[in-house]
């Protein structure tokens, strides 16, 4: 071990959560503006101005964009070429967002699952949710994401047979999308999973909220799906706000993984047009920079 | 689609004259109501202790903070619609609301209310909080504090919207329309993605 201040992982905790809830990232306000360029339907049109306008009180004012704070993801990859304290890292994110949500001071929207209580920390038992990777730096790479609910409510998880193939998780896709109609607040990310086991899909679907807007999968193949099913989702004509509309989603992201020869898992998780993210990028020398 | 800009409270001719499509901004007083406010209203018979005729009613459980006497925003925004639906036809008939604001809509009991009593649905932009805050300029009032952040609020507003008219007073439900659409344009996706 070494000497490291570990204040400055729970200082960064703390930052990522309010960064995130009111900076959206470059990549998704660039999308926005394509939407709101190829959109010809009038209410569709307004719907993308008073986004622009909330997105710019959010910036002059450093104000949340949206009242939902989600629910508080980080997703971390943990340098080897450093001896960092995992222990630490773990229990400082949960500090700072405790900090963050009693200290900006915003709603905190974690409550317990069968007494509905909210302790206004944003924390508690299995949150923040984690996600841990490795890296062969020397630096810590944490992504900070508030899911809200509106959106995450939507998303679906099923496991299919390798006789339904492909076509499955098309249709799936699809049928999430317009059955969600307004609710999800599209138009946003849509995160697919594919293979993997049942808990897996869920968080490759997830992974791929995650991905800056229109950054495709590297598997040539897979990225042509994320492309026919944009083209299929916009199609549908549900539009900004599910008010009808030529623009439902920003994009399709799909993450895979091998699966059992038996099984064909596909989960979407739908993220709404404010798909907040934010990263730091900590070096051991205790130098911060913040990123998307 | 036509935009208009209104004072509240609102007359009947007020919202009998906007059609499914139409924007609207408006001025004056605006209150703010949720599932709990309602489940107290309607389910556990306490009666408003503000007269609701004629004003519209925003979904919300908005982030106060106290000062005082007064009452301070922070964080006020907008929530999902449908799960209170089934309050809205007594809101409308028993106290004279005029137009609900939500996200995602309602349905069709709440679409009927609105043709017979005169009363429109409209619809703000959801994740614009920031907005709708700014254009909150006052808090003027918290009934049932002991339910925060789920009480009945009364909010002065200024140039609040954009809103589209997503259920109008003449049976037109915007968000049906597009699913109707969606649902005709399947098929033809369908086919197009093999499957």
């Amino acid at each position: 071990m070494n000497d490291f201040d570990y204040t400055i992982v729970e200082e960064a905790a703390k930052q990522l959560y309010i960064r995130s809830l009111c900076d959206l990232p470059p990549d998704v306000r660039d999308a926005l503006k394509n939407a709101y360029a190829r959109e010809t339907k009038p209410t569709a049109r307004s719907v993308y101005e008073a986004i622009f306008k909330t997105i710019e009180i959010a910036d002059r004012d450093h104000t949340l964009i949206c009242q939902d704070t989600g629910l508080p993801i980080f997703k971390v990859k943990i340098g080897c070429g450093y001896a960092w304290n995992g222990y630490q890292i773990k229990n400082r994110l949960v500090e700072g967002t405790r900090r963050a949500t009693q200290e900006f001071p915003f709603r905190g929207s974690s409550t317990h699952p069968l007494l509905r209580v909210n302790p206004q920390t944003s924390v508690g038992p299995g949150l923040p949710v984690f996600y841990w990777d490795f890296s062969e730096g020397e630096d810590l790479d944490i992504l900070m994401a508030p899911k809200g609910s509106g959106s995450e409510n939507v998303s679906k998880m099923q496991m299919f047979t390798p006789g339904d193939g492909v076509k499955a998780l098309k249709k799936i896709v699809l049928d999430t999308v317009v059955g969600g109609g307004g609710n999800p607040c599209p138009p946003g990310i849509i995160g697919v999973g594919f293979g993997g086991t049942a808990d897996l899909v869920a968080r490759l679907a997830k992974d791929a909220i995650l991905r800056p807007v229109g950054q495709r999968n590297p598997d040539p193949e897979i990225a042509a799906i994320e492309v026919e099913l944009e083209d299929a989702i916009n199609a549908s004509g549900v539009g900004a706000m599910g008010l009808g509309g030529d623009v439902t989603t920003l994009g399709v992201h799909i993450e895979t993984a091998y699966t059992h020869i038996t099984q064909n898992p596909v989960a979407v998780n739908t993220q709404c047009w404010p798909a907040r993210r934010a990263r730091a990028i900590i070096h051991p020398g205790g130098g911060v920079e913040y990123g998307y | 689609m036509a935009e208009f800009h209104l004072q509240s409270p609102f007359s009947e001719e007020d919202v009998r004259q906007l059609h499914a499509g139409d924007i609207v901004r408006f001025d004056g007083v605006l209150f703010g109501i949720r599932d709990l406010t309602q489940i107290y209203m309607f389910d556990q018979n306490h009666e408003p202790p503000v007269s609701l005729a004629g004003y519209p009613c925003i979904h919300t459980a908005p982030s106060l903070r106290r000062n005082g006497d007064k009452w301070e925003k922070i964080c006020v925004g907008t929530t999902t619609s449908t799960r209170m639906d089934r309050f809205t036809p007594e809101l409308i008939a028993r106290y004279g609301v005029r137009a609900i604001i939500g996200k995602a809509g309602l349905y069709q009991k709440s679409l009927d209310a609105m043709q017979q009593y005169g009363a429109v649905y409209l619809a703000i932009v959801g994740g614009s909080a920031a907005l709708e805050t700014l254009q909150i300029e006052e808090v003027e009032a918290v009934y049932w504090e002991h339910l925060h952040p789920e009480a009945l609020y009364q909010f002065r507003v200024r140039n609040f919207g954009p809103l589209t008219v997503a259920m109008d007073c003449h049976g037109r439900h915007l968000y049906d329309e597009v699913r109707e659409e969606a649902a005709r344009r399947l098929p033809e996706i369908y086919k197009k993605l093999g499957v």
